[in-house]
This record gives structure tokens, sequence and C-alpha cells, in this order.
């Protein structure tokens, strides 16, 4: 048994909150830097031009990159030998969020009920995954999600015979109705199998993986590539305003599902795409 | 083209700027999303007032990070538009001429711009700090309680936007995605 005080969780998660909405991790900025020499479009161009440019400010002026500094989406990878001592596990994650949009001068986005609407006025709550896994550490990812893009995420329940095509066909549809709204260059993450809500949940763990680590597997692998192609063919462009760079990159996770079932869910993600990992 | 205008944006001023136009902005606007647009939509409904003057001006949808000591404003983007749509055609008959936001409008308030001669602006999505920084004054002026969703007059210098839809109607995402 490994013990790990919730006074450490608390500091962990307030300065992940800050990192991520300060900094992109550098995969994602070497990407968006990196579109501007693919772009071919000249609006394109000046528009990746300004997101390398907001990506210096942000840092040299100490100003968010974005001011939807969005939902807080917290991953838990718990050791089944670890013991969490001090307070409630999820509240001191809560805290953690409530000091870290405190402190960072980040937005507050959340309302406590749908349909009520009223602010939490401190970004609580979370939302939060747990797992269990073997071992004595504790791994957190904190990635806080923007709205502009969650909206034009969706779920597709496909049937086995749609197959692969029909797979490419709702990412396709699902990049072309964000269009614009999505803040392209987007991330997709896409998440294929398991039922309802656990493609959704594959979906959101697609977009906090590296971009330059490929899946693992091959045939879905090569699914990454030709989506990112295809996508990056529909000529939606930086802005919506039409070019080349429309995605940065094509995220997939998979798990098995059920004889009958091919759920897809796309999480579309804008080119702020935050993520920050740390073990503790 | 790119084209430098000031606020107020008159209807002559309106009518010279064309879709695809990249256009630097200086004077007053005001900014004011979700939950002020509803706000003031029911309190027009009712026949009340509203806490800006709407001829002749231009809205922003941006909701910003707070700003900390010796800044203007923190971080200010542009929000996605389409969730204003139901309240807009009522604040163009009052003389609203132009609006800042990203992404697309629905037909209702292109009909509404073309009647009623306004413009609609996208900024770019996702750079808030950079457009921080054509922001050289803001106050909030209502519905402080609203938080960041308050309305607050900004005076910014050549904030960069790109006409999306002009006053005939023409639409530049519509032209993207037609070849898509």
């Amino acid at each position: 048994m490994r013990t790990i005080s919730t006074d450490i969780i608390i500091q962990n998660i307030k300065e992940m909150c800050i990192e991520a909405n300060y900094k992109l991790a550098s995969d994602v900025e070497e990407r968006v830097r990196g579109a501007k020499l693919s772009e071919e479009s000249i609006l394109g161009k000046q528009i990746l031009g300004q997101l390398s440019e907001n990506l210096d400010i942000a840092v040299s002026d100490n100003i968010p990159i974005c001011q939807d500094t969005g939902m807080a989406i917290i991953f838990v990878k718990i050791g089944q030998e670890v013991h969490i001592e001090g307070v409630n596990l999820e509240d001191a994650i809560n805290e953690g969020i409530r000091q870290g949009y405190e402190e960072g001068y980040l937005r507050k986005s959340v309302v406590s009920d749908p349909l009520i609407r009223l602010n939490t006025k401190d970004n609580t709550p979370g939302i939060i995954h747990y797992e269990i896994v073997p071992g004595d550490r504790l791994e957190l990812t904190v990635a806080p999600k923007g709205f502009g893009s969650e909206n034009m995420s969706r779920i597709y329940m496909l049937k086995p015979s749609d197959g692969v095509n029909g797979v490419k066909q709702a990412v396709l549809e699902t990049v072309k109705l964000a269009g614009p709204n999505a803040c392209p260059p987007i991330v997709v993450g896409v998440g294929i199998g398991g039922s309802f809500e656990k493609s959704a949940l594959l979906s959101k763990k697609a977009l906090t993986r590296n971009m330059n680590q490929p899946s693992p597997k091959e045939h879905i692998r090569k699914l990454e590539e030709e989506l990112l192609v295809e996508i990056n063919q529909l000529g939606i462009g930086p802005g919506g305003l039409g070019g080349k760079i429309t995605a940065l990159g094509v995220n997939i996770e998979t798990y098995p599902t059920h004889i009958a079932g091919l759920p897809v869910a796309i999480n579309i993600c804008c080119h702020v795409n935050r993520h920050v990992n740390r073990i503790l | 083209m790119d084209r430098y205008i000031t606020t107020p944006l008159t209807i002559q001023k309106v009518e010279e700027l064309q879709a695809g136009d990249y256009v630097y902005i200086t004077g007053t606007i005001f900014t004011a999303r979700d939950a002020a647009h509803q706000r003031m939509y029911e309190s027009m409904l009712q026949g009340g007032e509203i806490p800006i003057e709407l001829q002749d001006n231009i809205i922003y949808y941006l909701g910003p990070t707070p700003e900390r000591e010796g800044q203007v404003i923190g971080s200010a983007g542009p929000t996605t538009s389409s969730r204003m749509d139901k309240y807009t055609p009522m604040l163009l008959e009052q003389g609203l001429k132009g609006m800042i936001g990203k992404g697309k409008r629905n037909n209702e308030v292109i009909a509404s711009m073309v009647k009623n001669k306004a413009v609609y602006f996208a900024a770019v999505g996702g750079a808030g700090a950079l457009l921080s920084k054509k922001i050289k004054e803001s106050k909030v002026i209502a519905y402080d309680d609203l938080g960041t969703e308050a309305i607050r007059e900004l005076y910014v210098e050549e904030f960069p936007v790109i006409v999306v839809v002009d006053s005939q109607g023409n639409n530049l995402y519509e032209i993207v995605m037609q070849k898509c």
C-alpha cells in the first residue's frame, strides 16, 4: 500500500488546470505552428499565423490561450495499491479545480442546473472519470474542454454491415456539419465500439492522446491516417473560411462491442486541444 | 480587400462592406452573449428598456476570462454565434448594424440582416490572447450579476475581423461549404 494525501491531489489538479490553459502540449503546439507551412489559402495562412502569435502572447503576457477555459474533464487512474488519505477524493478534485480556476484567472463557465442555469462561479463541478488499474500510482489527466466544439460532437449507432466505410462517413459528416463553428483547424477524437456511453468516453479519451503516437492497432492507425487526409480534402480550412488544413489530427480509440452493434462517437475539439498528464 | 472602419457603423459604411473583406474596427463596441441576449430579448418582449443603444452599433459575442491586475481584459475571443440567432432579428429591427462572432447564422438572421442592412463579422476563434491586445478599454455597464456574461462596453483599436455575411446576404461560409 502506498499512501497519497488529498492535499497533494488538490495542489496538482490546481496546477494542471492553470498549465493546460496557458500552454499547449508540445504535440498540439507543433501541429498548430506547422499547419501554416502546408496551408495554401492566403486567408488560411493569415489565420494560422494569428494562432501561432496567440500561443506566444498567451505565454508572454500571461493570458489564457482561449477565453473558453472549458469545463474541467478529469481522468483518474487509481492504482489498486494506492490508499488515499484526507478528504473525499471527488471533493479534493473539485477543490483543485476551484483553486486553479480562481488563482489562474480562468473563466467560470459552469451552471449548476442545465435548465435553471445559474453559474456556480468557481467552475465546479468537474467531470471526473475513474479507472482502477494495477500498481501503486495515481495518474491524473486534466483536459479543459471548450463547448464551441463540444456542441458539434455526435454519436452514431451504426449497423455492423456499415463497416469501416460507415465509420468514415459518420466522421466526415460530423466534421462537415461542424464547419466553421468548432474553430477549425480541429482535432478529431473518435471512439468506436463498446456501448452508447462507452464510445463517447473513448472519443474524449482519444483527444487526450499524443497525436504523435498513432493507434498501436495497424488497421486503426491506417484509418486515422486516411480520415485525416479525407477531412483535409473537404476544404473547410482554418476558421471555416476555406483551405487545406481543416484538422490537425485524428485519434481513434476502440473497445470490443456487441454482435449487433457498431457505436461510433465523434468528439470534436478546436485547435486549443488542452490536456496535461501527471503521475503521482 | 483590407478595410479600416470606425464605429458608429452607419448604413453607408455597412453597404461598402463585402463578404470576404478583412476589416480592422476602431471605436466603441458592446459585448453580449447567451444570458445577456436572453435578458434583453425578454425585456424587449415586455416593452421594457435595454441597457445599450443598438442604433448603428456592434455587438461582440464574448465572455472574457477575468483580467489580472494591469490588464484591460482577459482572453477575449468570439463565441459561437448561432446560439444568439433566436434573439438577433429583434435586435436588428432596433437598429443593430454589426455582430462579431464565429460560425454559421440561420436564414432568419440573414434575411433580417438584408432587410435591415447589417453585417456579420467573424473573429478568429481560439485567438483570445491575441484579440485581447486590441481591446484598449473595458467596463461592465449592465447585468453585472451575469459574471463573464455581463454586458461590457469596449474600446477597440484595429480589431481584426472578416466579413462573413454582408448586407446583400452574400455568405462566405456558404461559398466555402458549397465546394465541400
